[in-house]
């Protein structure tokens, strides 16, 4: 499906105060019925919702003439998000529910890759991926290991459960995740949207783990929440550097408004579950009146044409499909990777002055959970009491 | 090591603080709520809710032709032959997680040691391989049906949940170790009318070698329970009586 953005007005924002409470908190999807990547796009969504409304609330900290117009577009925003959060269901339990983030982190970072046409940013999606891959297996060990359960029945053999670059080297020195960021006066559109997703994607996950880390009361998953938080703070360190600092705040909220008319797009057309069709379909009618409500703000506040910040269609969308063969493949190629500054070396040419060096030993100097947790895990369906006698 | 019956400094109380509880007391009688009415909008909506709804979910189709032909001749007999398969299915899921339990307790044991009348390391081992073994039985029962055992069904799901307030309470660092055993007693009871089902169940449907293994599944599981009160009986009445001495 085409969208001319010059064309597509939406639903304009002033007719978006239509909702209620009960038309927010609607019928959750099946954990056991819905396919995988039905939640998969809810998470994703609520980050993408999640960050239009951190973002708007810096802007409008920073920028006294623009506060009315972010105030109004912020509130439908969180209406949004509250509709498309609140549609996972309780029974999925928070460990469960963060077997499934890792998962989109895998599958939606393995699809940006592959659209990403810049090869640098494409090198940092794959850097990450790895790291994530690694914290579906750590977190599946606990699954299994900590409630007897597996994670399987959430990631519907879509995804690998496997050992990625172990988490117990992921940790770095500060400056060791800051990354090249795109030019924005010659980065294509599509890497823009990308960017922004990533970084989306990234920093809901850290706030997820930060939140719900004490929530448990076994020391290993309050441990393990903690040390992973601590590398998804990494991760959004590391996205939110490959966007451009340089471009404007009202470029920004272009980009943002236009990143959630692609991400909503993409959901509606890859749903299968009807019923979220439907409010995937309304909410791209949403993000497209709040898209021509700021073109129009931009014209005004900037005296330039929006297309010259994104484009007139939009690209080709994310793929929420299993990307088994990619993983794989790049396991193999850049496991070994580590990033000195802002570049990718193998392991073996990092410089042993390196202050990640220093930092990792201190970090783990009493311990690291996920070498405890998974402890000799090996992913078996059904759990690894299947292999063990009684 | 102070025990949670030790008098202590427990804040929760409105008699905690006389003066400020007086204040609270008189404002609140002096509420005017902003609406009228009670207890039962709640309800209304929980209603309303629940007739919209539908439910968590459904029984997986059989995994394999063998599973679709039981299907069928375990139809002759049940109207419903998957309810049997979800009952399994939540067994499965119980003894698994039962299984995950008996591991924490056993670390609590390590950490805090026993008392006197409490269980032995020896008794709560044998009852984790007997758990273990029960979680085999089940996977057995659900192979042998053409079933996929590692499906999550509806009441394994449930179960499931049921049960995570007990995986908080076995691996708190701060839960004693009876406070653990009362959460393994709820375990415990549930457990044992689970295996009751399950018997009755394999016996209606003429599954009489596996309503064979049920049983000698729920004798493990009687002794566990019986074990287990007691283990958390003589803790209370030892700790009534003053009575709490050294570790066992």
């Amino acid at each position: 499906m085409s969208l001319d953005l010059t064309k597509e007005k939406g639903v304009a924002i002033d007719a978006q105060e239509d909702f209620t409470w009960r038309d927010m908190v609607r019928e959750p999807i099946s954990k056991l019925n819905d396919d995988a990547f039905t939640r998969l796009r809810i998470i994703l969504m609520n980050g993408i919702e999640m960050e239009a409304n951190r973002f708007q609330h810096a802007f409008a900290r920073m920028n006294d003439p623009m506060r009315a117009e972010l105030a109004k577009v912020r509130r439908i925003e969180t209406h949004q998000q509250v509709l498309v959060n609140w549609l996972l269901p309780a029974d999925q339990s928070p460990l469960e529910t963060t077997i499934a983030y890792e998962q989109v982190a895998i599958e939606v970072t393995a699809s940006l890759a592959l659209l990403e046409p810049d090869p640098y940013i494409a090198q940092v999606l794959r850097f990450g991926l790895l790291e994530d891959f690694d914290h579906l297996y750590r977190y599946s060990a606990l699954m299994d290991r900590l409630e007897g359960k597996d994670a399987n029945a959430i990631l519907q053999s879509y995804t690998d459960v496997l050992p990625g670059r172990p988490t117990v080297v992921e940790h770095r020195y500060p400056t060791d995740d800051l990354r090249e960021h795109y030019d924005r006066t010659t980065a294509a559109p599509i890497t823009k949207l990308v960017s922004l997703t990533i970084m989306s994607g990234e920093q809901q996950t850290q706030n997820y783990y930060q939140n719900i880390g004490p929530l448990f009361a076994d020391p290993v998953a309050r441990l393990l929440y903690a040390e992973i938080a601590h590398i998804e703070e990494q991760h959004v360190t590391q996205y939110e550097a490959i966007i451009d600092p340089n471009e404007t705040w009202m470029e920004k909220w272009l980009l943002h408004e236009c990143t959630e008319v692609w991400n909503y797009l993409a959901c509606m057309e890859q749903e299968s579950n009807a019923r979220l069709k439907a409010i995937w379909e309304r909410m791209v009618a949403y993000e497209l009146g709040h898209l021509n409500h700021v073109m129009d703000l931009f014209r005004r506040v900037e005296n330039r044409d929006p297309f010259e910040i994104i484009p007139t269609s939009l690209p080709e969308r994310i793929k929420y499909m299993s990307h088994r063969d990619y993983v794989r493949q790049v396991l193999k190629n850049e496991v070994h990777l580590r990033s000195v500054g802002t570049q990718f070396v193998p392991v073996n040419q990092v410089p042993p002055d390196s202050p990640s060096i220093a930092y990792n030993r201190q970090i783990n100097s009493d311990g690291s959970p996920s070498q405890t947790v998974a402890a000799g895990y090996v992913y078996t369906p059904g759990s690894e009491l299947v292999k063990k006698a009684a | 090591m102070k025990e949670p019956t030790d008098i202590g400094m427990n804040r929760t109380g409105i008699g905690t603080s006389p003066i400020d509880s007086k204040e609270l007391i008189e404002a609140a009688e002096g509420t005017v709520p902003s609406s009228e009415g009670d207890e039962s909008g709640i309800a209304s909506l929980r209603m309303s809710y629940a007739s919209e709804s539908g439910i968590v979910g459904t029984m997986p189709p059989p995994s394999s032709v063998k599973g679709a032909v039981k299907s069928v001749l375990e139809g002759l007999a049940a109207k419903n032959p998957a309810v049997f398969l979800d009952k399994l299915a939540e067994r499965l899921q119980f003894e698994r997680t039962g299984t995950r339990m008996y591991e924490s307790v056993l670390a609590k044991l390590d950490a805090l040691g026993s008392y006197d009348g409490g269980p032995t390391r020896e008794t709560l081992q044998e009852f984790h391989d007997e758990e273990l073994e029960h979680f085999h039985v089940l996977r057995s029962a659900l192979e042998s049906m053409g079933a996929d055992p590692t499906a999550l069904t509806p009441s394994a799901d449930i179960a499931a949940v049921e049960a995570s307030g007990l995986i908080q309470v076995l691996n708190d660092p701060r839960t004693t170790l009876p406070q653990t055993l009362h959460a393994l007693l709820v375990a415990e009871l549930t457990d044992s009318e689970g295996w009751d089902m399950l018997i009755e169940l394999a016996t209606s449907l003429g599954h009489e070698a596996m309503a064979d293994d049920f049983r000698d599944a729920m004798r493990a599981e009687e002794k566990h329970l019986a074990h287990v009160r007691q283990w958390v009986a003589n803790h209370a009445m030892q700790d009534a009586e003053g009575r709490l001495g050294q570790a066992a």
